[in-house]
């Protein structure tokens, strides 16, 4: 399956957003471009930009690979991304509000019950309860995959806590450092005000009685979270307290944190602990992550949690596929951005149709996660075909299907020069009383020949991406 | 605005830091001594260990004092939490977790130090290299210390760092007054023996103040000029009045900002009484060993009292 390069569709000539860089590239001379990718790493182990891996000692902090060729995209492209973004953000927001209070959705039939009511994702803590400001959803990053010129798909929302900012902000940085002649030649949007844009977007949506400036503050797991460097940046950048549970207490009715002066209250808290781990008295006993009572504040309106707890129903793997029918329910138009294509093996039409193309489909658990249980249609022998038919036939609301999508690629900088690799595009989202999207995005890359992975965890690594100011 | 975990982690990290060094500086004294007294060697490396405050430790896994094993134990043992790799590890961990308070060049600073120091100090150390090792560490805490003077604001942040740093460095040079007291007691020699030279160079060496002495006293070494020097002294940076003038400096100023004054402050005021400039008389004929201790323990209360007013945990 051939797939869209971004640079140079084809092996033909190269498209108009990178011609810029191209001309530059040209003139480069290769053994110099490998210094910079050593310098490259030097920077990031100087600053310290890490993950951490769990259960790996040694290797306990990692980088990142960082690739140096950046991923471009035009003025017009990340304009039709935006309005396709925006509009399904506002859609996810409008679905949790409704699924948490009258659920209308479901009232209407577009959406059969038992997703919600039989789902670890939905929250019954909050059913009636609306956050200050009627947010649910205070950062999104939304996955996106290309398959063309003009095919552009979302393959996940993440209206948890979406990470990965951090490295889009740093990857900026390093380029800047690393080329400053590149972008005096080439127009970039710029994306260094993520975190005054996202300190803003939390303080306008403090809670009523907050007087003066709100105190915004980040709550991490500690040190030991795989994305602690990141809580610590953004603190860091947004100017705020970086606070862990045990800093944390309830205090007349208001969240309070421990300052070398006495308590001080919180107005907005950014939250990187899962739900689950929020408030022991809420939700897991053993929890020592979280602030025992803090539900009982957010429930009173006192605290502003971003995101929300339960926005995971949003971002459920079997909500995903009624995405379209969401979008439409709530905004009243077709979806801008497409799902990638799934067919839902509950319903008799599509499960025939599943069971005659199996060869070309990715047929995967509802629940599943992590590739078990999946069966890779043009990957798979005709017996292990006949037998997961049956098991279809047996249990078909178990299974959803989509095609074998051949993901866009974006060259790389090997030993051997340039060379075309897989690539997604995360964009990071606010939502306050609007909607602000940074120009750029965390791409990922499968560093792997032919390998569509590009998680961190599993070799893959990120680029700089490149919005141009060119409209 | 400083959250109460956040400024212990600060005061933490300089004392681990500090202590690095002053591990390194003890090292180097001990290393000095032993090359010119060979003989006695042993001995020396022993009051090293005991001036780092380590003998129980030590002795609980060798049984005798070489070079080699004192160096191992000092510089590279990480089960040894006071070892220089221990305490990079630990002060490089406090400062990871304050990272937000502390300036770009501060932290790499740090961090730099910290991928130096394990790569320096994994493999066993050559006796012949330990010259240039503890060179190397002298150096890189400097950097450190460099990058904070240089670029931290003076603000509360500042503050608790720089509290961290003195209640450390004051702790270190009466433990090294401590464990040699008894040279610099009159009744030994009020002129001195080579033996003794060697002796009271040894104890400035270790505070690097072997030099600086000779600018500020006459050129021979005196036990009570060098008692004076390492405690009343206000000018040399490693004495406990120095010390002690810089923390009161750092406390005033959060007195000052914070409105409210704690029970440390009371400490401070009167762990200073004790440090009166012309006091030196005083404190040998109450016994020099016992003003020593007295003070140790002032300054742990001291930094406990600290811990516990400004809400550390």
């Amino acid at each position: 399956m051939a797939s869209f390069d971004e640079m140079r569709p084809g092996g033909a000539g190269t498209r108009q957003p990178y011609a810029g860089y191209d001309s530059w590239f040209q003139n480069q001379d290769p053994a110099r471009l490998k210094e910079k990718m050593l310098d490259a790493e030097s920077v990031f182990r100087k600053t310290g930009i890490t993950f951490a891996v769990y259960g790996e000692a040694e290797a306990a902090e990692r980088l990142i690979p960082f690739d140096i060729i950046p991923r471009i995209i035009s003025g017009s492209e990340w304009r039709r991304l935006t309005q396709g973004i925006e509009q399904r953000v506002q859609a996810l927001n409008a679905f949790l509000d409704d699924i948490y209070h009258r659920q209308e959705i479901i009232r209407s039939g577009r959406l059969p019950k038992h997703l919600i009511a039989g789902n670890e994702a939905f929250l019954p803590e909050m059913i009636g309860v609306r956050p200050p400001s009627g947010v649910y959803t205070h950062i999104i990053g939304v996955d996106i995959v290309r398959t063309g010129e003009n095919e552009f798909f979302v393959l996940e929302d993440n209206a948890r806590t979406p990470s990965g900012v951090s490295y889009m902000l740093e990857n900026r940085e390093t380029m800047m450092q690393l080329f400053p002649e590149l972008f005096q030649k080439i127009k970039v949007r710029p994306v260094e005000d993520y975190p005054q844009l996202l300190r803003q977007s939390l303080s306008m949506v403090a809670p009523e009685p907050a007087k003066g400036a709100p105190t915004v503050a980040v709550l991490t797991p500690g040190i030991y979270n795989s994305a602690y460097f990141e809580h610590a940046f953004l603190a860091d950048q947004m100017g705020v307290e970086l606070v862990e549970g045990h800093d944390l207490r309830v205090i007349d009715g208001h969240v309070a944190m421990r300052t070398t002066q006495g308590y001080k209250r919180i107005d907005v808290l950014y939250r990187r602990v899962d739900d689950s781990f929020l408030d022991p008295l809420t939700f897991r006993p053993d929890s020592t992550l979280g602030v025992p009572g803090i539900m009982d504040v957010y429930r009173a309106g006192n605290i502003t949690l971003a995101n929300a707890p339960g926005t995971g129903i949003a971002d459920d793997k079997a909500i995903y596929s009624y995405m379209p029918e969401i979008i439409e329910f709530y905004t009243g138009r077709k979806a801008i951005l497409g799902n990638i294509p799934t067919w839902r093996c509950s319903e008799p039409d599509s499960l025939k149709y599943v069971i005659e193309h199996l060869e070309e489909l990715v047929v995967k658990e509802v629940h599943g996660s992590g590739g078990y249980g999946m069966l890779v249609g043009p990957a798979a022998s005709k017996k292990e075909r006949d037998l997961f038919a049956s098991k279809l036939k047996a249990n078909p609301a178990n299974y959803i299907a989509q095609p074998t999508l051949a993901l866009s690629t974006c060259p790389i900088l090997t030993e051997a020069g340039l060379a075309p690799r897989h690539v997604d595009l995360r964009p990071f989202v606010l939502m306050s009383d609007r909607i602000t999207i940074v120009p750029g995005g965390l791409t990922r890359v499968a560093l792997k020949e032919g390998s569509l992975v590009v998680n961190s965890s599993q070799g893959g690594g990120t680029k700089d991406t490149w919005v141009l100011d060119d409209w | 605005m400083l959250l109460g975990r956040t400024a212990n982690d600060l005061y933490w990290m300089s004392r681990y830091i500090e202590r690095a060094e002053n591990m390194a500086r003890l090292v180097d004294a001990g290393l000095r001594l032993a090359l010119t007294r060979t003989e006695s060697a042993s001995d020396e490396w022993s009051s090293v260990v005991a001036s780092a405050g380590a003998k129980a430790a030590y002795e609980a896994r060798y049984s005798s004092y070489t070079a080699e094993a004192v160096g191992d134990f000092l510089l590279r043992d990480s089960t040894y939490p006071s070892s220089v790799i221990s305490c990079i590890e630990a002060g490089r961990s406090n400062a990871r977790m304050v990272r937000t308070a502390l300036t770009r060049e501060n932290w790499e600073s740090i961090n730099e130090t910290w991928m130096a120091f394990k790569t320096l100090l994994a493999p066993e150390i050559d006796q012949r290299e330990l010259p240039s090792i503890l060179d190397q560490i002298k150096r890189q805490t400097a950097l450190i210390r460099g990058a904070f003077h240089g670029t931290m604001l003076r603000n509360e942040i500042f503050d608790f760092a720089q509290l961290g740093i003195y209640v450390e460095r004051a702790d270190n040079t009466a433990r090294i007054l401590d464990v040699k007291y008894y040279v610099l007691l009159p009744s030994l020699s009020w002129v001195g023996s080579s033996l003794d030279n060697y002796q009271w160079e040894s104890i400035l060496r270790s505070v690097s103040a072997h030099r600086s002495y000779r600018w500020v006293y006459e050129a021979d070494y005196k036990p009570r000029n060098i008692a004076h020097f390492l405690i009343l002294n206000r000018r040399m940076p490693r004495s406990l009045a120095f010390c002690y003038r810089m923390i009161a400096e750092g406390l005033e100023l959060l007195a000052e900002d914070y409105g409210e004054r704690h029970t440390c402050h009371d400490t401070l005021d009167e762990i200073r009484r004790q440090l009166a400039p012309d006091s030196i008389d005083q404190i040998f004929e109450n016994g020099l060993h016992e003003f020593l201790s007295h003070f140790i323990r002032c300054n742990n209360r001291f930094g406990e009292e600290v811990a516990e007013d400004y809400r550390f945990f």
